[in-house]
């Protein structure tokens, strides 16, 4: 439809904020993040439980990658983006961009100029009563960017959506997939340099999602972007990731190159996610599940390491101390939280170069 | 024996501001114990059917013609009491989103035991006992103390098997399932779709799972029929369907799973999106969006070709293919 | 970008949103035969002084309580010998005002109250609602009649006693509506593109709450006619003699047994008119519900 620039030809969006530390300092690095949720109850309305959301998350999104975070629901991947993009505050770590500390050195308002998201629900992230180009403009018009308009007819023309036929339309005039490059737009218009995707593509058919992940590569490699996408799919974060993180119960439980974790998972958690998936061929079909119950409760999550409740490989230690993330193997990349790994630990298998499996043997 | 569903040229139509043509001939026929999906993304008319099936749609807005049998029998003829004879007695349905389809005030031992004493006419006493099976079936930890439980209680997994204890509680010949792990995390879907291939085998029963995920169909089918704008425009075993799809449309899907995509690579993505269906479809309704496409392909509806037993392929290329041998 | 996009046979009416609820309205004859009627009743009680009606106020003692289609009074005339079509659509202005002037005078003030709790929630939340809860405490009856009271009778009092009980459900409605809105993720990607809160709600709260409480403040019109109709006949609202339903209605009731039909005249004219905005702001609601 239109004509493509050279692969290594990027251009960057007007007004984006410069790059400060150079290519080798990481766009984001978050350390130590935790967001703790009050639940009120009784008649008095006194704080009865709290929710772990995120508990001591650290990650560094490096320039020009696409860091895919995988986990099941109630593991704190959608805090976290939300803690990343200023829409709640930690309770306690630090977000770093660009070497410049949130709070200190750099303002919400800044960050929020670096960094946007594109959330699931294509509908309900768009008011139903603006006009597409008015819900892309929104965002330019009110930080002063000159000629909001203009804008947002360019980056609706950057997402394949021709702007003479689609920018007044409504939401509710539009397919799934349509609205969902508005929800890229409108992302966009704002001149990011860190767009988070939380699920971006998973209400979407597989027809259509195959090409918004199509628009999503190409316009990372066009505007020298950088992502963290959000799913838990994990054909579509092996395809358009470079590194995955893996979190569980608001933890991060394993780190590392794509190629490195989808060969050898290093957590039990992460192997047992990967067997969970579905195999795709009908003469090998999955005859035992990986895990039995479903993920716990946030709300006072398990002691030591918080998966040593469904866990085949869980030995005493595993309940009174809580692993760190260690480099695992040979690789100075890949990291996981699992004493197995830790020579130390006083883990049976620790330090035996031990491989967990997925399910049962 | 009589084969337990058989669908003869069904046509759904909805009447209102707008009409849709939401079922457009569609024929299927499902033998005793087996189990098939209907695998179709959104607005593809999956759902649609599995309601005709249960006679769910609201007869003021929809038209039905073709006829829709269950073990022999004509389902649409059916009024009244015979119908609710039918409705949970021969056929019984599990949902997407069991939140939604538990009564929140009733525990949920009650809610089977119900259900059981309505259908089958036997004691309290013994409508428990049923309930309290059912439950141990479906694999739930401790179900003497679950049964007091009300459905917000638990987690979402043990949510689905509710629902599937209670559906099964009447021993039904047909069970229909509507993407009913679509709502839950990868570990907690596999146990469910374990289960359920496990009690299709134990109950013996027929099972229509209807779903948007082809690995979830490759896990849990014997069969596939593959539904794009209300039609069957594929058919075949499940490892027929996987292996060798011959539609263009069942195709892009398989290539849009990511299985077997190197990082990074250009997809081939299936353009467009599916047509709304405001008119009856006269052509291959997937054409617009077809890489193949020929000029007949936009005049005329495809014929149907059977290119082996119980496998069929609506589209002119597979017509070419067969006539070429 | 390389991606084609086939729009397949599906145009999509250009039009606003509130073009397209206009549009969808005009559409419903049920609405329109309501809207119809209103606009007469309104229309004629607004050029009532140019129509070719009687003096409303002049009495007879001979022609008391004729009966309907009496020669020189149609609708028969009342305990006084007073033309009753005259009264009737004389008696509409006053009865039209202290039945909309409130609503809107409410629908204003609540809907402030509501959205700003709806969106601030929290500790401002907390005050605005519990104390419009206060107000909850009491029937509506009893609440405009205290303050009718309190004030003393008179149409201003009436339409101030009246305003101040319509505030708070529709403060409640707006407040509830607003909660709703606030949690959607189109507000959350507001806030990400760094709007305050004052620019999230003008361009994308108010928009989207307005509709559903208008449509719940036109249906309170026919409950505050009804009210202000009881107070006139209690004898806290218009004082005779002018001509206002509910004060006819009152005045009527006496004459109930000699002449039923002419007594229940005014109690039919409340009847029709609430009925009308009730109907009407039924076919609002689903007009304006976009999701078909």
């Amino acid at each position: 439809m239109s004509q493509h620039t050279a692969p290594d030809q990027t251009e960057t969006l007007p007004d984006t904020l410069p790059d400060i530390g150079g290519p080798a300092q990481p766009l984001v690095v978050c350390r130590d993040l935790k967001k703790h949720f009050p639940i009120h109850g009784g008649i008095l309305g006194r704080q009865v439980a709290t929710v772990h959301a995120v508990d001591g998350v650290s990650f560094e999104v490096r320039k020009g990658e696409t860091l895919g975070v995988v986990g099941e629901s109630g593991c704190g991947k959608s805090t976290t983006a939300r803690l990343l993009i200023g829409l709640i505050a930690p309770d306690e770590g630090k977000i770093i961009f660009d070497g410049q500390q949130l709070g200190e050195e750099m303002s919400l308002r800044e960050l929020r100029r670096g960094i946007q998201m594109v959330f699931q629900d294509s509908y309900a992230s768009l008011n139903p009563r603006l006009t597409v180009e008015d819900s892309i403009a929104f965002g330019p018009r009110i930080n002063g960017l000159d000629d909001p308009r203009g804008r947002a007819r360019e980056m609706m023309n950057r997402v394949g959506l021709e702007p003479a036929r689609f920018a007044g339309r409504y939401p509710h005039e539009m397919s799934g997939g349509q609205r969902q490059r508005v929800n890229i737009a409108r992302a966009l218009a704002m001149s990011p340099r860190l767009v988070v995707l939380d699920e971006a593509v998973s209400a979407l058919d597989k027809s259509v999602e195959a090409q918004v992940l199509n628009l999503l590569n190409d316009l990372r490699r066009d505007l020298g972007l950088t992502y963290v996408f959000i799913s838990h799919d994990l054909n579509v974060v092996r395809y358009i990731s470079d590194r995955v993180l893996v979190m569980y119960l608001g933890e991060v439980v394993e780190v590392g190159p794509v190629d490195e974790v989808y060969a050898a998972q290093a957590h039990p958690y992460t192997a047992s996610l990967f067997a969970a998936m579905p195999s795709m061929d009908p003469d090998h079909r999955t005859t035992v599940p990986p895990l039995s119950g479903d993920p716990p409760n946030p709300i006072d999550p398990p002691t030591g390491c918080r998966f040593h409740t469904r866990c085949r490989y869980a030995e005493d230690v595993c309940a009174s101390a809580k692993p760190l993330l260690r480099p695992f193997g040979d690789s100075t990349e890949h990291c996981a939280a699992c004493h197995i790994h830790d020579p130390e630990s006083g883990h049976s298998l620790a330090g035996s170069g031990f491989l967990p499996k997925g399910t049962p043997q | 024996m009589t084969a337990l569903l058989e669908f003869d040229r069904l046509n759904v139509t909805f009447k209102g501001e707008r009409t849709v043509y939401a079922i457009n001939d569609l024929s299927l026929k499902l033998e005793q114990g087996e189990m098939l999906v209907l695998l179709g993304e959104s607005g593809s008319g999956k759902s649609v059917t599995l309601k005709t099936l249960l006679r769910l749609l609201p007869p003021a807005r929809t038209q039905i013609s073709g006829g829709i049998k269950v073990n022999g029998t004509d389902i649409m003829t059916l009024s009244g009491r015979s119908l609710q004879d039918y409705r949970g007695g021969d056929v019984s349905m599990v949902f997407q989103e069991p939140a939604l389809a538990l009564d929140p005030v009733y525990r949920i031992g009650d809610q089977i035991s119900e259900a059981v004493r309505r259908k089958k006419r036997v004691s309290r006493e013994e409508a428990r006992n049923v309930a309290l099976d059912m439950l141990r079936r479906v694999r739930i930890p401790s179900p003497e103390r679950r049964m007091m439980n009300f459905p917000h209680e638990l987690s979402g997994g043990m949510r689905q098997r509710v629902m599937i204890a209670l559906a099964l509680a009447c021993r039904p010949r047909l069970l229909l399932a509507d993407e009913p792990t679509t709502a839950l995390d990868a570990t907690v879907q596999i146990q469910i779709l374990l289960l359920l291939r496990e009690l299709q085998k134990e109950f013996g029963m027929g099972v229509i799972f209807v779903t948007h995920d082809i690995g979830v169909a490759v896990e849990i089918s014997d069969r596939i029929a593959v539904m794009y704008a209300g039609q069957i425009i594929e058919e075949g075993s499940t490892h027929e369907v996987i292996n060798d799809a011959h539609h263009p449309y069942t195709r892009g899907l398989l290539a849009a799973n990511l299985h077997d995509v190197e990082r990074g690579e250009r997809l081939e993505a299936i353009p467009g999106v599916p047509p709304s269906l405001e008119e009856k479809p006269k052509a291959c309704s997937f054409a617009p969006r077809c890489p193949n496409a020929m000029p007949e392909c936009r005049d005329k509806l495809p014929p149907v070709i059977e290119i082996g037993a119980r496998r069929r392929v609506a589209c002119f290329l597979a017509q070419q293919a067969v006539a070429a041998e | 970008m390389a991606v084609a996009e086939i729009e397949l046979a599906r145009t999509p009416k250009r039009r606003g949103y509130w073009a397209g609820v206009l549009h969808r309205v005009s559409g419903d004859p049920v609405a329109m035969v309501c809207f119809v009627v209103l606009m007469a009743l309104i229309l004629s009680a607004i050029f009532a002084s140019w129509l070719p009606l009687q003096d409303p106020y002049k009495a007879s003692m001979i022609a008391r309580l004729k009966p309907i289609g009496t020669e020189g009074h149609l609708l028969g005339t009342d305990e006084q010998g007073r033309d009753m079509l005259a009264r009737l659509i004389y008696g509409g202005r006053l009865t039209l005002l202290i039945g909309l002037m409130p609503v809107v005078v409410a629908f204003f003030i609540g809907s402030a109250l509501g959205i700003v709790a709806g969106y601030a929630g929290g500790r401002t939340n907390t005050i605005i609602m519990r104390t419009v809860d206060v107000f909850f405490a009491f029937p509506s009856v009893l609440l405009a009649i205290a303050i009718s009271g309190a004030l003393g009778a008179g149409i201003v009092n009436s339409l101030v006693s009246l305003s101040i009980v319509f505030i708070p459900p529709i403060t409640r409605v707006a407040e509830s509506v607003t909660s709703g809105v606030r949690s959607a993720d189109y507000i959350e990607a507001a806030r990400a593109s760094g709007g305050n809160a004052l620019t999230v709600m003008r361009v994308h709260v108010i928009g989207n709450v307005l509709g559903p409480i208008f449509v719940y403040a036109s249906s309170l019109t026919s409950v505050c006619m009804i009210l202000a109709a009881g107070l006139s006949f209690l004898g806290v609202g218009v004082k005779p003699p002018e001509p206002e339903w509910g004060l006819m209605l009152n005045t009527l009731r006496s004459a109930i047994y000699m002449n039923p039909w002419v007594a229940a005249l005014p109690g039919l004219m409340i009847f029709i008119t609430s009925l009308c905005l009730n109907l009407l702001s039924d076919g609002l609601r689903s007009a304006m519900n976009v999701k078909d």
